[in-house]
């Protein structure tokens, strides 16, 4: 199946030479949900810029269901909804009359029952006559992807939907998300929170100085999260692996005194009792064990300074 | 044509005019009523008539004009610098409609907002003095052209401010001295001849002239002269908001 989007080469350079994408290609599948992780200023929120038509880009093209962002904007527009990062919202304007704004901004004639139906399926119907400005900070966030999917959008772009919002809120949040999917909208959403990521996410693409360093699913990245390590410190240091020890895949620590050994958290035998005896048997000394286990958020560090070393 | 865009741009604008109507009529009523008493009654009964029109009346086009100018003008710039400055502008920009749509919505709210004040404006000096309009038509169509023209220069202005003090800087230092000094409280042949071709480069008298014939049958300038002069400010503003949306000038990165 076609991808509903097709991020092909995309470069924005702007007029001071800063080069913000370098290049991005992505291609993203219809109904998925991808989070799109990065550090601030990694160039996440000029990407969605760029295939929302509010930045230009300098290079390349961006598809939507087949439509050039360019080319056929009208029909790429039309079925793109965005939420942005800062909440922009006229603030003496009443929340209905600003859903039916964006409705009709977009094309679609006035439908009143559609605007009932957005505005009580994100908890605003009891606020629809309210002044924009009299609502809480959550509440018009909840306005804000109220505007974006006045239109029926195939795909909605959450630009870090959940800065700065209480954990009750993000998890209300989370749960719109799950909503949508379920309706069949794609979401593209950035935010730098991993476990956001986690939470929602079908697939995670990591961008880092403009460039994308990964693209995975999240079920993938968190099997490698599932790797754990066991060091088991030694009270003597260690040139090299013993040969009663050969049978497990062991490595020396940096500082040459512990054995680390790399095991799955989740297969029925760990080998962590057997090694341990088989260590002793060794005759090495012990004088300390411990467990790590790598997170998303190492994975992800790893990544941006892999990609920072390379440039 | 995405013409529900325009409606909602319209209706959205035409709203926020209608959230103030108060102070949106009551202004200019009150300005045009001091102007009245400033111009028509203290300065009226010294002039008496100008080419056989009581000052009073002879004033009212110019009055109307001063307004129209300056409301179509704040409107616009108003009505597309407050979406860049409160960031919801990225709806639009993300929206599927082109330049021409915005310009419609946009200056079509604003010129409507302009001539309603202005035709209060009229209203309002039917109080004060007997007007006869000669050619109600064309007093029509030269309003609504100078409403719309007048908008789109503030549609401009709108987009090319980057703060609030630009937004009044413009009105202020260039619109203002040209309507006052193009013929809105006196006729271009009461000059001295100098000042008769100096003005003869004040794009308002034309319009002043044009509007005024169609109350008096009486102008500064041919008429045809007028029209020509109001068609190629509208194109000229056109162009340049379509140059504007073209490369992104001010609202696009």
């Amino acid at each position: 199946m076609a991808p509903i989007l097709s991020i092909k080469g995309v470069r924005k350079a702007y007029d001071g030479g800063f080069e913000a994408l370098k290049g991005v290609s992505l291609d993203i599948e219809e109904g998925e949900i991808l989070a799109l992780l990065g550090p601030n200023g990694a160039g996440k929120t000029t990407l969605i810029s760029t295939i929302c038509g509010i930045t230009m880009p300098t290079a390349g093209t961006v598809t939507v269901a087949g439509h050039d962002i360019i080319h056929d904007y009208r029909a790429a527009r039309s079925l793109i909804g965005l939420v942005p990062q800062e909440i922009a919202l006229e603030p003496f304007e009443k929340v209905i009359n600003t859903v039916r704004f964006s409705r009709g901004l977009f094309g679609k004639g006035r439908k009143d029952a559609a605007v009932e139906d957005i505005l009580k399926r994100l908890s605003l119907w009891d606020k629809r006559d309210s002044q924009i400005r009299a609502l809480s900070g959550g509440m018009k966030r909840r306005v804000l992807i109220a505007k974006a999917l006045a239109h029926d959008p195939k795909v909605l772009f959450l630009d870090e939907p959940t800065a700065g919002v209480d954990v009750e809120l993000r998890k209300d949040m989370w749960e719109i998300v799950g909503q949508l999917r379920e309706a069949g909208v794609t979401t593209i959403l950035t935010t730098h929170y991993i476990e956001e990521a986690e939470a929602i996410a079908d697939r995670i693409a990591v961008i880092s100085d403009g460039e994308i360093l990964l693209v995975e699913g999240k079920d993938k990245l968190m099997a490698r999260m599932g790797q754990k390590q066991l060091v088991v410190q030694l009270a003597a240091p260690l040139d090299t692996v013993p040969e009663a020890l050969g049978q497990y895949d062991l490595t020396i620590g940096e500082d040459g005194q512990s054995l680390i050994y790399s095991y799955d958290t989740k297969s029925e035998r760990t080998g962590i009792t057997r090694l341990l005896q088989d260590v002793a048997k060794a005759g090495l000394q012990l004088s300390d064990v411990e467990t790590r286990q790598s997170s998303l958020e190492d994975i992800f560090v790893s990544l941006v300074h892999k990609g920072e070393d390379a440039a | 044509m995405n013409w529900s865009a325009i409606r909602a741009i319209y209706v959205f604008e035409m709203a926020r005019f209608f959230r103030t109507i108060a102070q949106s009529l009551i202004s200019p009523v009150l300005s045009t009523s001091l102007y009245f008493v400033v111009f028509g009654a203290a300065i009226g009964s010294r002039i008496q008539e100008v080419e056989g029109v009581s000052y009073g009346a002879f004033i009212v086009p110019g009055l109307v004009m001063l307004t129209v100018m300056t409301q179509g003008i704040s409107n616009a710039s108003f009505g597309i610098y407050f979406p860049k400055f409160i960031g919801t502008i990225y709806e639009l920009l993300s929206a599927p409609v082109n330049f021409l749509e915005i310009v419609m919505g946009y200056v079509g709210a604003a010129a409507t907002k302009a001539m309603f004040i202005g035709i209060i404006i009229l209203i309002t000096s039917f109080f004060f003095v007997d007007i006869d309009i000669q050619h109600p038509l064309a007093m029509i169509a030269f309003l609504v052209l100078t409403c719309v023209s007048f908008a789109l220069f503030g549609f401009i202005i709108g987009i090319w401010a980057g703060n609030f003090e630009q937004l009044q800087l413009v009105p202020l230092l260039i619109i203002t001295p040209l309507v006052f000094l193009g013929g809105s409280f006196y006729s271009i042949s009461m000059l001295p001849p100098v000042w008769q071709t100096i003005s003869m480069f004040n794009p308002v008298v034309y319009l002043i002239s044009g509007f005024r014939w169609s109350f008096f049958g009486l102008a500064d300038v041919p008429i045809v002269t007028s029209l020509l002069a109001i068609a190629a400010f509208t194109a000229l503003c056109l162009g340049a908001i379509w140059w504007i949306f073209k490369t992104g000038w001010r609202i696009r990165q």
